[in-house]
């Protein structure tokens, strides 16, 4: 029984994740076509529905299986098969650690929504994003293309210059909510602050916010940002690849879309938290209670967790089609001299804050 | 850190101008979708194949010939059209008309579609007004390269 509900679990939570990337495409189209007056894509049809172009992802996905695939005659064929699957399962495990919403219960069973509740599910997610990097080095290496080479180290690089920023910009998240277990990381966004500001990890943390959110943009490898890859000018590293093994890569830059709004979500915008709503309702500061039955609280919360994720992959959408690509220098610049000064003053002002108040 | 400050005010403000792009557009498709017409639009977009451009009525689209009032081609041959393209794409061969005050008219007269730049040289260039290019047909694709070379037939037509 433990062992199905845990099947369960991870076929929705994969499920969730797949549509949401599959509807970020369409999204990115869409949003994109907006911002510059335009309508996007809305010709693919079934029988002649168009539904503004929700079929689109559908298409995109049936056009890539059906396509040749391709390897390049000098390239190492193992290698060269083996980069896209790799980058593409280190994004997919990183859902296993994000929580979606408190515990349910249902006929005195405790179920925990999230895959695994790992004590150090923080390190968790980054150590596999990090590790994302080893499929894009290994594509780039195996295409034996120059220029694909030189793309993969370009991402290398850039990896060195935002991942320290990335993790020191979280370390202050870590001294406020003692934890490395994001559940509980998300317990404690449940408390007020001065009775009603909702203690989200933006009150407490606002310098780490941002510079988790700039290194969080960069670790997507999307516009400002798009050293390794550069689709328009220079070559990057999956310029050897086609079809579904291409798709998989476009698909990964997606999934880390969704990924860092889960993070972004779970340590700074309160998680599945709704404010002032506790297990058994909500407590409005202003003295009014509204109590409700347990299933529809959680399923406010996923709704929670949900809009809060989508917002965040709206505005990534947004900042990618605003932004012009970063130099790579500007881009060392940006990680060496700005984020990671930042983020040691962050941590410098945490204690400082700490040590006052306790 | 002046100067980092306002780098990082412009590069919000940059943000700002998406967003409003993005909202202002989106409240206008959410009340064409709603059914209320509005004067502006969402989006510049011509959806092409259903909805057309107007086009200018200077435009120079597709050539037509002209006729006479009693149905032959104005055009007298006198090779003016073929001298003055500069994509040598008109073919024009003269035959005899009985009448004498006409002379000679077009046997063949055939414009290559594929070669023509639509500068309207042609239509400058003729002394009858024979040849004219105001037929507001812009959409002259074929499957085969001899498809696009029009005859009398189909410029008279």
């Amino acid at each position: 029984m433990d062992i199905l509900i845990i099947v369960i679990k991870i076929v929705c939570a994969l499920v969730w994740f797949l549509t949401l990337t599959l509807y970020l495409t369409w999204l990115e189209r869409k949003e994109s076509a907006v911002i510059q007056d335009r309508i996007g894509a809305n010709r693919a049809n079934i029988f002649g529905l168009r539904l503004i172009g929700l079929f689109q992802p559908f298409a995109d996905a049936i056009k890539m299986i059906f396509k040749e695939d391709f390897v390049p005659p000098f390239a190492s064929k193992f290698l060269h098969t083996l980069a896209p699957f790799l980058s593409f399962f280190f994004v997919a495990v990183t859902i296993a650690a994000v929580p979606f919403g408190d515990r349910l219960e249902i006929g005195g069973r405790h179920i925990n929504l999230q895959i695994l509740d790992l004590n150090a599910g923080l390190l968790f997610i980054l150590a596999m994003l990090s590790l994302g990097i080893y499929g894009i080095i290994i594509s780039g290496w195996a295409s034996r293309n120059r220029f694909t080479l030189l793309g993969s180290m370009r991402g290398a690089a850039q990896l060195i210059s935002y991942e320290v920023a990335l993790g020191l910009s979280l370390i202050g998240v870590i001294m406020v909510y003692p934890s490395l277990r994001l559940q509980s990381i998300v317990a404690f966004q449940g408390e007020n602050l001065l009775g009603w500001i909702p203690k989200w990890g933006i009150f407490l943390q606002p310098f780490g916010f941002l510079v988790f959110f700039f290194a969080a943009l960069a670790e997507t490898k999307r516009v400002p940002f798009d050293l390794p890859e550069g689709e328009s000018e220079i070559i990057g590293f999956f310029t050897e690849y086609g079809g579904l093994k291409w798709g998989l890569f476009m698909m990964t830059d997606f999934m880390e879309i969704i990924v860092v709004s889960c993070l972004v979500t779970t340590l700074f915008f309160g998680g599945w938290q709704v404010p002032w709503m506790s297990a058994d309702g909500f407590h409005f500061p202003w003295g009014g209670t509204w109590l409700l039955p347990h299933g529809i609280v959680v399923l406010f919360q996923l709704l929670a967790f949900n809009l809060k994720v989508f917002f965040f992959c709206w505005l990534q959408i947004l900042i990618r089609w605003t932004y012009p690509r970063f130099r790579y220098d500007q881009l060392m610049d940006l990680g060496w001299k700005v984020l990671i000064p930042l983020s040691l003053i962050n941590i410098i002002g945490t204690g400082i804050v700490m040590g006052i108040l306790k | 850190m002046i100067k980092a400050l306002e780098y990082f005010v412009e590069i919000i403000k940059g943000s700002l101008i998406t967003c409003r792009h993005f909202i202002v557009n989106m409240v206008f498709h959410t009340l064409k979708v709603l059914g209320i017409k509005t004067k502006r639009k969402g989006a510049v977009t011509i959806q092409y194949p259903e909805e057309k451009k107007e086009i200018a009525s200077r435009h120079r689209s597709l050539h037509r010939l002209m006729r006479r009032e009693d149905g032959k081609p104005r055009c007298v041959s006198c090779m003016l059209c073929v001298t003055v393209c500069p994509s040598e794409c008109i073919a024009v061969e003269a035959t005899e008309d009985p009448d004498p005050e006409i002379q000679k008219i077009p046997a063949k007269f055939n414009i290559d579609m594929s070669r023509c730049c639509f500068c309207g040289f042609c239509v400058e260039a003729c002394p009858e007004d024979a040849i004219r290019m105001d037929t507001a047909k812009i959409e002259i694709a074929e499957y085969a390269r001899k498809d696009l070379i029009y005859g009398l037939d189909k410029l008279l037509g």
